[in-house]
């Protein structure tokens, strides 16, 4: 079976995450790891055996080979890439906050999404508490969805450091467009306690039907269906049912490719943007 | 001592509404903030406990519109600046925006003590819109002096006209706040203020000691109104500094007539130390999780106090009002 070739934009540590996880990936194939400066991670990368580049967003639209490209840079460098992809006839999948195209959590609505050439992954705390967001929404209704995401204060990056607005509005948008919730609210803690402590997610929820089995089902099956691209994704809490209100809480504990296992924000969302790139690797090989 | 002159900033409409479940109504607002401006108070700080937008399931809602509140208190606010607090990762810059417009002049941007870089953009966000930015570290029980005074630059750096540190706990003891005082006095360009939590009944000795340690802002409320065992009572702390003979600008029976007549009526219950307020300060516990933790100790069947034990050893910190469900749930699997 071949494999689709795929260029990361962005060797920090959600692209060397991402490189590793397209390295042992059984349909993706890494061809290029971009940047714009020196590195750790372009040096890494070159270790590996990857072909590097210092002409960012440049290197992968130029290559024909490319048909996948991952941006892991930042909102205001994937503004001025998207187009560049796109003219180059790229797909690409921006890990930023930047939602110049839909966003996407996998077990939701990859799916049903049609033909897309840029993909938006929420982000972190998005893509661990939209899928259970969405599956009470299926059997319950939800009017109001509120998340907490804890993590790590080493797992937090300068960039999201920098633009922790960016984190809850966009969780926040994601949790009513993916989620389906009425309305939506997103918390961000970070916590330095030594040693670090796993990503915990809270989720709660206001529903119309606060039938007790179905939303434990619905949740139950939600969870095999994240477990099936992020192994780590578990119930801490399963859910409390008061009232109308519905409390869970999910814990993410990375795969350590590249990061540390409790740096389960940075895996989720890796392993969310590769398994959309697996499906459409899938579909281009099937064309092939 | 150097005379400086001591700036009191009053959180009973912040802080002091963990204490009311955040049900302060408009008409209590205008009361209390009225009644405050003509104490002669530096600063009065209205939002939710928990920063603007904290109404939620995770800390409570608000039982009134929070800028409702916000726009009754500067109707009434004359003389004094009126605050809000921003906890980054709850409140944004469009919340921040949106409270300037219903009349805050000040933002009080609040972090875990390690974690100031969170707050910059909310800093440099509130100077461009010509607001007074003040730097918050919360839990600095948690933090060296040396690290407090590193985060503490990060603030200054970004444009905070003053940095506060605050003992969200009430765990820290008089000599524990005069070392990280001093750090950040000697290291600063700018003013520090502190902030007590009285769990461990050292709300006005630790205000001293900073006052002493040459501290220039201090957080106080009516009656001590606030999370856990509440803050450094304003009154009190009024009378000590005239027997004292600092400088407040306060005028004691002013601000004792606002706490007696105005703030206690309104009171849910006495601001007294129980014991899970105690084990607060005892085992460096957010002062905030006091009232979540009774609900959660009902609901679970368990002793309020083995879920703060539980919780000072996982080290939580501020915000982590969910880890009190988690805590409760696994104790009660045992």
């Amino acid at each position: 079976m071949g494999k689709i070739k795929v260029g990361i934009i962005g060797p920090g540590n959600i692209g060397t995450d991402l490189m590793y996880k397209v390295m042992r990936s059984k349909n993706l194939e890494m061809k290029t790891m971009t940047g714009i400066i020196e590195s750790e991670g372009l040096k890494r990368a070159a270790g590996l055996g990857i072909e590097t580049s210092l002409e960012g967003v440049k290197a992968v639209a130029e290559d024909s080979e490319i048909k996948i490209v991952f941006d892991a840079t930042m909102a205001s460098a994937h503004l001025q890439n998207a187009p560049i992809l796109k003219a180059a006839g790229k797909i690409a999948i921006d890990m930023t906050p930047a939602a110049v195209g839909p966003y996407v959590v996998p077990c939701c609505n990859l799916d049903k999404l049609g033909y897309v050439d840029n993909y938006n992954m929420v982000t972190c705390g998005g893509q661990a508490t939209i899928p259970i967001v969405n599956a009470i929404n299926e059997v319950a209704d939800v009017e109001y969805a509120e998340i907490v995401a804890s993590l790590s204060s080493k797992s937090a990056g300068p960039g999201t450091r920098a633009n922790i607005d960016e984190f809850t509005q966009t969780t926040k948008k994601g949790l009513e467009i993916i989620g389906h919730a009425d309305k939506a609210k997103a918390i961000i803690i970070l916590n330095p306690a030594e040693p670090p402590i796993m990503m915990c997610n809270t989720i709660y929820t206001k529903v119309k039907n606060p039938d007790e089995k179905a939303i434990i089902d619905a949740v139950n099956k939600r969870i095999k269906e994240v477990q099936a691209y992020v192994p780590g994704y578990k119930l801490r809490v399963p859910p409390i049912i008061d009232g109308d209100k519905v409390t869970c809480i999910i814990q993410v504990e990375g795969a350590g490719d590249f990061l540390p296992k409790f740096s389960g924000n940075l895996d989720i969302i890796n392993s969310a943007a590769i398994a959309v790139a697996e499906k459409l690797a899938d579909k281009m090989l099937d064309i092939q | 001592m150097e005379k400086h002159k001591i700036n009191f900033v009053d959180t009973t409409l912040r802080d002091g509404s963990h204490a009311v479940s955040h049900s302060f109504s408009p008409k209590q607002v205008e009361e209390i903030a009225g009644g405050l401006d003509k104490t002669g108070i530096a600063i009065i700080e209205c939002s939710h406990g928990d920063g603007i937008t904290g109404s939620s399931y995770n800390y409570g809602f608000s039982k009134y519109n929070e800028m409702d509140l916000i726009k009754s208190a500067s109707k009434v606010i004359k003389n004094a600046k009126q605050a809000i607090l921003l906890l980054p990762g709850i409140g944004t810059i469009e919340d921040l925006e949106e409270a300037y417009k219903n009349g805050a002049r000040v933002v009080r941007v609040a972090t875990h003590c390690t974690e100031a870089d969170t707050g910059i953009q909310h800093i440099q966000a509130a100077k461009k819109m010509g607001m007074m930015a003040v730097g918050f570290l919360m839990m600095i029980h948690m933090a060296s002096p040396e690290k407090l005074l590193e985060q503490a630059k990060i603030f200054q750096e970004a444009g905070a006209d003053y940095i506060n540190l605050a003992d969200s706990a009430g765990y820290l003891l008089p000599k524990d706040v005069t070392a990280r005082v001093k750090a950040l006095v000697e290291g600063l360009d700018i003013p520090v203020g502190f902030h007590a939590h009285n769990n461990l009944s050292l709300a006005v000795a630790n205000s001293i000691a900073a006052v002493e340690a040459g501290a220039t802002y201090i957080d106080v409320t009516c009656r001590g109104l606030g999370a856990g065992a509440g803050n450094c009572q304003g009154e009190v702390l009024a009378a000590v500094f005239n027997r004292m003979g600092v400088d407040t600008g306060v005028d004691m029976y002013k601000i004792q007539d606002v706490a007696e007549n105005i703030v206690e009526p309104i009171m849910q219950r006495p601001q007294v130390i129980r014991t899970a307020p105690l084990m607060l300060g005892y085992a460096g516990v957010y002062s905030s999780f006091l009232l979540h933790t009774y609900r959660a100790a009902e609901k679970f069947g368990l002793n309020p106090r083995d879920i703060l034990v539980e919780l000072g050893k996982r080290r939580m910190v501020g915000g982590q009002e969910d880890m009190i469900v988690d805590v409760a749930y696994q104790l009660s699997q045992k």
